[in-house]
């Protein structure tokens, strides 16, 4: 699996760090999405796909087989 | 594919709106709006002034469409589906900030304010909405019964939080709670509301001016600050301060009393909410309280910049659109059974915060507030009871944020 973020579309929700606080987190300025790791290991797979899945914003995608 | 010409679409009778929610469930959402979806997730409706906009009822077509940037938020397009005319709604627009903003100006000026609504910071403001809490409902128990939920405990602790939060002076809470209800009412008439919206924008204006020279710890001298630096205008920083004092108190409060009320209605999901020790349900818990209650309904509105395809329509540019919320949040493709509530379903992907960019700012703060007082008030007043039935509740039938007017309580 891997992530890419799209800071445009990112509203700073934050539903991803709720949800995978190991893979996102938020910057302090402006809440906009940072990615922690792009790769995550299989784990966090299910954790991920709900972020983007929920994400309000459509801002978290996933390549690769994800 | 083409869409149908307006004329027939005129003639085989389009449904009206707005329609409030019917006396049937006052926790549902209105029958006549429901009937919309059968006729697909995009169809046309009559609304203001003889207006056919569209309206999009399912819920996979509105996220997408709230993510478009093709639709825009501004009020003043010709348009745009609104009960006012294009020349004040332009004044709307200025007054309400980024909510009536497209992107770019839109994103600057909201991460301007969005840092402070982090998961991270909110997280950090737990306990002290914990504590406020205790000690609202510590004041409710030595005082007399019944007594008003809305005025003892909905109401003034998101007050007092945003109020915090923003640097407004908790004193005054009188006078932004009523000017607050009056411009989310839909009975209270367009001058009444245009009244109470610069009333409330000139006492931000003169905060912000004392922040200025006097700066403190909080949001609205953060904004000064940027006035200052020449980043915004004394103008756009008040509209800002209205916005979020508005968003941060008045549906937070709704959602309280009615979330109250309904698991009250509930007692088996009422009992998990108060006996559970596990974050994750009692956070699962509201946001099934916020799908099944979609405060913000009667839709979000739009008008599309270009011509938009989707669900076998054509949406032409310069026509109104508008997003029911509600409706989305009872997709049954989205949440079986969606008329029941499930406090253990999986709830998250609803609307009731809105989707894409315009995605409420201030809903970490509003998640966190709901996780703490529901649990806190159900386990502190286990006998908590309505005292009065539920056809003699008030409820808001008549503003664009649903609600309670006053819920008596008694334990
Ligand atoms: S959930 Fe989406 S919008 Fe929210 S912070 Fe994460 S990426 Fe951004």
């Amino acid at each position: 699996m891997k992530i890419s973020v799209d800071e445009e579309k990112c509203c700073g929700a934050g539903q991803c760090v709720v949800i995978a606080p190991e893979v996102f987190d938020q910057r302090d300025e402006d809440g906009i999405v940072v990615l922690l790791d792009s790769e995550p290991a299989p784990d966090r797979h299910e954790a991920v796909r709900e972020s983007a899945g929920v994400c309000p914003a459509a801002a978290i995608h996933l390549g690769e087989n994800a | 594919m083409s869409t149908a010409p307006r004329a027939d679409t005129a003639a085989t009778g389009t449904p009206a709106f707005p329609d409030p929610r019917s006396s049937a469930c006052p926790f549902g959402v209105s029958p006549e709006m429901r009937a919309l979806t059968d006729r697909g997730p995009v169809s046309r409706v009559t609304s203001w002034g003889g207006s056919t906009p569209w309206v999009v009822t399912s819920h996979t077509e509105q996220k997408t469409l709230l993510a478009d940037p093709r639709l825009s938020a501004v009020f003043s397009h010709p348009g745009f589906p609104s009960p006012v005319d294009p020349e004040k709604a332009g004044r709307a627009t200025a007054d309400m900030s980024f909510v009536g903003m497209d992107d770019p100006e839109h994103s600057r000026l909201r991460r301007m304010v969005s840092g402070v609504f982090t998961v991270k910071r909110i997280e950090a403001m737990r306990p002290v909405v914990q504590k406020l809490t205790d000690d609202f409902i510590d004041t409710m128990l030595d005082g007399p019964r019944p007594v008003d939920l809305v005025q003892a405990l909905a109401l003034p602790i998101p007050s007092l939080v945003i109020s915090e939060l923003l640097g407004v002076p908790y004193e005054d809470h009188h006078f932004f709670q009523t000017n607050s209800r009056t411009i989310v009412s839909a009975t209270a008439g367009a001058e009444a509301r245009h009244t109470a919206h610069s009333d409330l924008a000139e006492y931000l204006d003169d905060l912000v001016g004392r922040k200025t020279s006097a700066p403190g710890d909080d949001l609205l001298s953060a904004l000064a600050a940027r006035i200052t630096a020449g980043e915004i205008t004394r103008r756009e920083a008040a509209a800002m301060g209205v916005l979020l004092l508005l968003g941060g108190h008045e549906t937070t409060a709704n959602m309280i009393s009615l979330g109250t009320l309904l698991l009250l209605e509930h007692p088996a999901q009422l009992a998990t909410v108060r006996d559970t020790d596990d974050p994750k349900v009692v956070a699962a818990a509201v946001e099934e309280l916020l799908r099944y209650l979609s405060i913000v309904h009667l839709g979000r509105r739009r008008t599309a910049l270009e011509d938009i395809e989707i669900a076998g329509r054509t949406i032409r540019a310069g026509d109104g659109v508008i997003l029911l919320g509600e409706l989305a949040n009872r997709d049954p493709r989205v949440f079986p059974d969606p008329d029941t509530l499930d406090i253990t379903r999986d709830a998250r992907p609803h609307l009731a915060f809105g989707a894409g960019t315009h995605h409420c700012v201030g809903q970490p703060l509003a998640r966190m507030e709901l996780q703490v007082i529901y649990p806190t008030l159900f386990r502190r007043i286990p006998t908590l009871r309505a005292a009065i039935e539920v056809e003699q509740v008030p409820f808001k039938y008549d503003a664009v944020i649903y609600g309670i007017h006053e819920l008596p309580v008694t334990w």
